[in-house]
């Protein structure tokens, strides 16, 4: 079995447009969350979304390319450019080689639309242009990504809702460990349109309170009242520890375990034996003992429900005076399809950094939280052992554990 | 709409949308390699005639056409 490390790290994200500012973001427990009134217009029962703008590529990438590519493509983009500068891997080093690419994404609401409402208008299928069809499937930023960057290994998107990135990160992690792949660049991909979220708005997932944006997102706080929607793309390349070691690659971390499971129950409402089982399936492969991880980076999104089976769960494995948990939700917002891959990102800043992210608005716990050792301003701790949790709709649960590398 | 207008418009929407050089755009070159058209632009095409000039037409119009002056005077025929 191989090793496998993270020798390169890319997001944009509304806490920043590459991993230095988000670093700062993280750091200084600043917010990216804004009220959209157009969101507002359009019947939403919460404006409150992340503040991600579009990036310009005209001067990156060619029409021909650009045409096929939605919001979330173009987030994937940037930020796969900045992992693939990051990890030092040269244009000549990926034609030589079969890196491979797998990326979370769940929807493109905002490509379809686009296309049936050009349809319904000039009823007329070749008038919605050539550009849609690659825009409006679900692998959209797979498709995109290898054909801009020449990809030559493993190609697929998954979607597993909000646990996508993550178990596309561990899918990777598998198929290098396995042999099946040297490089893989991994990631996660979310659209922000308000097209997007509109019916998840109508289930009353979202926070209600638009008067101060910053303080919505209150994960494990008794008070939370709902997530706050955002988006953008993260990227990691994971690489065997053999391909790194030969290109001479700095090795931000290793990836020692990933855990997976399905609850097996409602769609929408997640339970506790789920998320134990995967945690407990992360460890285990990783050979690491629940006291040695320095940090949980949760998945707590801010809602009633879903942060108290994830504090009951985390509890049950690491047990009283476990380690610090913070929910980098708090200033992002739930980067849904992406967040696990964003989040990983944000723990390997913390892990080069030495920090600790808040989860900022977490005022008072409830009888879940309260039994986590949950910090509200940043802590400064030299960082071994990170957990990352994602869970999903459908039930689908993903825990990452990565290391500080040593020989 | 005399051809002078319609050459104009469609040097625009090529500069535009095609993102050509003006220097590109030569009345006697061969408008597909100058453009180096694929299939999906064509149907490009089709949607920016219909943008601009309000008819429609289809991929395999292109077949008759070679140069610039070409697509001119296709679109002058149609819209006489």
């Amino acid at each position: 079995m191989n090793r496998v490390v993270i020798t390169g790290r890319g997001v944009y994200s509304c806490l920043g447009k590459n991993v230095a500012e988000a670093t700062e973001c993280l750091k200084a427990g600043r917010s990216g969350i804004i009220f959209d009134p157009i969101r507002k217009e359009m019947g939403f029962r919460s404006a409150l979304v992340g503040n991600v703008e579009i990036p310009d590529l005209k001067k990156e990438v060619g029409r021909k390319d650009r045409k096929a590519m939605p919001e979330e493509a173009m987030y994937a983009f940037v930020s796969t450019k900045e992992a693939l500068a990051n990890a030092g891997m040269s244009q000549d080093f990926i034609d030589e080689n079969e890196v491979g690419i797998l990326f979370g994404n769940d929807s493109t609401a905002g490509a379809v639309i686009e296309g049936v409402d050009l349809l319904r208008a000039k009823k007329d299928t070749t008038l919605i242009g050539s550009g849609n069809i690659f825009q409006s499937m679900n692998s959209t930023v797979t498709m995109n990504l290898s054909t801009i960057f020449r990809l030559k290994g493993v190609n697929f998107t998954i979607s597993a809702a909000c646990a996508s990135g993550s178990h596309s990160i561990g899918m990777g992690y598998l198929l290098i460990k396995m042999g099946l792949q040297k490089q893989v660049v991994c990631g996660g991909a979310q659209e922000i349109n308000p097209y997007a979220f509109g019916s998840f708005d109508g289930i009353g997932t979202f926070s209600t309170q638009e008067d101060e944006p910053s303080k919505a997102s209150k994960p494990f706080d008794k008070n939370r009242d709902g997530l706050v929607p955002s988006g953008g793309g993260a990227t990691v390349i994971l690489e065997s520890l053999e391909s790194a070691q030969a290109r001479g690659a700095n090795i931000l971390a290793e990836v020692v375990g990933y855990g997976f499971s399905s609850n097996g129950e409602h769609i929408s409402n997640p339970n506790k034996d789920g998320q134990v089982r995967a945690l407990n399936m992360a460890l285990e492969m990783g050979g690491v003992k629940p006291s040695e991880v320095d940090y949980i980076n949760a998945h707590a999104t801010s809602t009633p429900v879903g942060d108290g089976f994830e504090a009951q769960a985390i509890h049950h494995v690491f047990g009283d005076n476990g380690p610090l948990v913070s929910s980098t939700k708090s200033m992002t917002g739930h980067e849904c399809w992406m967040a696990g891959a964003s989040e990983l990102v944000y723990c390997l800043a913390m892990m080069e950094n030495g920090f600790v992210a808040p989860n900022i608005n977490f005022k008072e716990a409830d009888e879940h939280s309260e039994k986590l050792n949950i910090p509200n301003k940043s802590v400064e701790k030299e960082l071994n052992t990170i957990v990352s949790n994602s869970f999903g709709f459908g039930g689908t649960n993903s825990t990452l554990i990565i290391r500080k590398f040593a020989p | 709409m005399d051809k002078a207008q319609i050459i104009e418009t469609v040097n625009e929407f090529l500069m535009e949308e095609f993102e050509s050089d003006a220097a590109d755009i030569v009345a006697e070159e061969n408008m597909h390699e100058a453009l180096d058209l694929d299939s999906l632009d064509y149907v490009d095409l089709v949607v920016l005639i219909d943008e601009n000039f309000g008819f429609k037409t289809t991929s395999e119009d292109f077949q008759s056409i070679t140069t610039f002056d070409d697509f001119y005077d296709f679109i002058a025929s149609k819209i006489a």
